[in-house]
């Protein structure tokens, strides 16, 4: 829990904003070199979601009508299957402990993971999310929304999905108790999210989900990193 | 508050109150069960079922309740690293999981005759399944790890943030105009419900309470010699190991 002293670094140190890039660098060149972690959590987000006309049939009625319920429900899995590339490996080979010692706050540098995480699992999902709501044959009108939407609520997935990463790191069976963690704290952005999309096709407008889904991001922003960084501490204790 | 955090100390406090707990508990509940199945008037719209009541929302408001002790109980184990917290928390949980259900399970015996549907995905009922879940994720995170402390510290900063859970669950009739009736009892301006229902529903709430508090000192009870007698074990299987080992050196550790 207790830190060194941030106020007296050292002349050579790198500032704050330095290292939060530095960080967040660091993660992205790493994953986009690895870049097959990424695509393949995109491919489950697409494969999932074709897994639904199969299994309900392929009216499109009824696809048109679950599709952004779907499209949600996958991206809230895929953003779950992604969350363990966000602090696992670097605890194994101990560069989080090196983190961790570092001058820069351990906050900082959890946000930067995070926001890393984001920009490789959590920006594609936006992207990919209209692509396959065409195939699902979701009403047009609801498309806007639903990239507003999973532009607003997938950083609050990474975010709370830190804290349950973080706090699982070490523990036996850690990928299905990382589920069982995040999956309830993810159930207000489902309601949101798809409750979004549904509000836009009916006419009635998007704007109070859309409203709630930044005040969760905007509390969470904050929130998570220190939630997430006091588990780290714990997992190096 | 730390004068408690003594394991031995509480060990003491809580054999002397025990007893006179699980009495209080026993006749309350009783008394409770009494008035509610055959005092009690009939509701003029629920008939007889209205009873489940009596004990739907005392469960209810203790499972939000023990969650809060788990909460704080975390919050001091994290502050004042009271090993007695740790455990408080640690036990209240399966408690509170329980508490969950049995709400759960009532409004769902409830709901069939009054809604028609076992189930419905109203805000209230929704929110309660998330306590549910995270009572389940608090159990299986600190159980998860080899080392006793890190499971606990890592459990205690879980049940920290699944505290987002409460408000949600106490303001969601208010929020969201569902199915599930609005408060009645803690309500600005007094409770709506008729005096001839408050008045069981309070006795068997306290009842509720008092069983929580009795399990709970129980089950801590049960835990402290639990770990006396594992480190106990321990000491004996090094002090054997140490003597069939044979060489020592001179502070007795195996050479």
């Amino acid at each position: 829990m207790v830190e060194p002293p941030s106020m007296h670094l050292p002349a050579s140190s790198p500032s704050l904003g330095r290292a939060f890039c530095l960080v967040a660098g660091r993660d992205l060149r790493l994953s986009l070199r690895q870049g097959g972690d990424a695509a393949m959590v995109l491919a489950f987000f697409i494969l999932a979601v074709i897994l639904f006309p199969f299994g309900v049939g392929p009216e499109p009625a009824v696809l048109a009508r679950i599709g952004s319920g779907v499209i949600w429900v996958t991206a809230l899995l895929s953003a779950l299957l992604s969350l363990d590339r966000l602090f696992l490996a670097d605890f194994e080979d101990g560069s989080l402990e090196a983190l961790a010692l570092a001058p820069a706050p351990l906050e900082l540098v959890v946000l930067a993971k995070i926001l890393a995480h984001w920009l490789v699992s959590g920006l594609p999902l936006a992207i990919l999310a209209p692509l396959l709501a065409l195939i699902l044959g979701v009403d047009a009108a609801g498309y806007p929304a639903l990239v507003a939407a999973m532009a607003l609520g997938t950083p609050s997935l990474s975010l709370i999905g830190a804290i349950g990463a973080a706090l699982s790191l070490g523990a036996r069976r850690s990928g299905v108790l990382l589920s069982l963690l995040v999956l309830p704290l993810y159930i207000p952005v489902l309601i949101l999210g798809a409750g979004a999309v549904e509000a836009a096709i009916s006419g009635l407008g998007a704007r109070p989900h859309l409203l709630i889904l930044a005040a969760i991001a905007a509390a969470a922003l904050p929130l998570a990193p220190l939630a997430a960084a006091a588990a780290i501490r714990q997992a190096l204790a | 508050m730390h004068r408690f955090a003594n394991p031995t100390r509480f060990m003491r406090a809580s054999a002397l109150v025990l007893p006179w707990l699980a009495v209080a508990t026993a006749l309350l509940l009783g008394a409770g069960l009494l008035l509610a199945l055959f005092v009690a008037p009939p509701d003029y719209q629920q008939g007889e079922s209205v009873r489940i009541m009596y004990v739907h929302v005392p469960a209810a408001w203790l499972a939000s309740a023990a969650y809060l002790s788990l909460a704080v109980a975390s919050a001091i184990a994290l502050i004042w690293r009271h090993p007695l917290a740790d455990i408080a928390a640690q036990e209240a949980a399966p408690i509170g999981a329980v508490f969950t259900a049995i709400c759960l399970l009532s409004g769902s015996l409830w709901g069939k005759p009054m809604w028609g549907a076992w189930w419905v995905w109203d805000a209230r009922l929704t929110s309660m399944l998330v306590l549910f879940f995270l009572y389940l994720g608090y159990i299986a995170l600190v159980n998860a790890f080899d080392d006793e402390e890190r499971g606990a510290r890592a459990g205690a900063i879980l049940a920290l943030v699944g505290v987002v859970d409460l408000p949600i669950i106490k303001f969601s009739v208010d929020w969201w105009n569902t199915l599930h009736q609005p408060a009645s009892v803690f309500r600005l301006g007094g409770p709506t419900i008729a005096v001839s229902m408050l008045a069981p529903l309070l006795v068997m709430a306290l009842g509720f309470t008092l069983f929580f508090a009795t399990v709970l000192l129980l089950r801590m009870r049960a835990a402290i010699l639990a770990r006396k007698l594992r480190a106990l074990r321990r000491a004996e299987a090094e002090a054997a190991g140490r003597f069939a080992a044979g060489p020592r050196d001179a502070a007795g550790s195996v050479l």
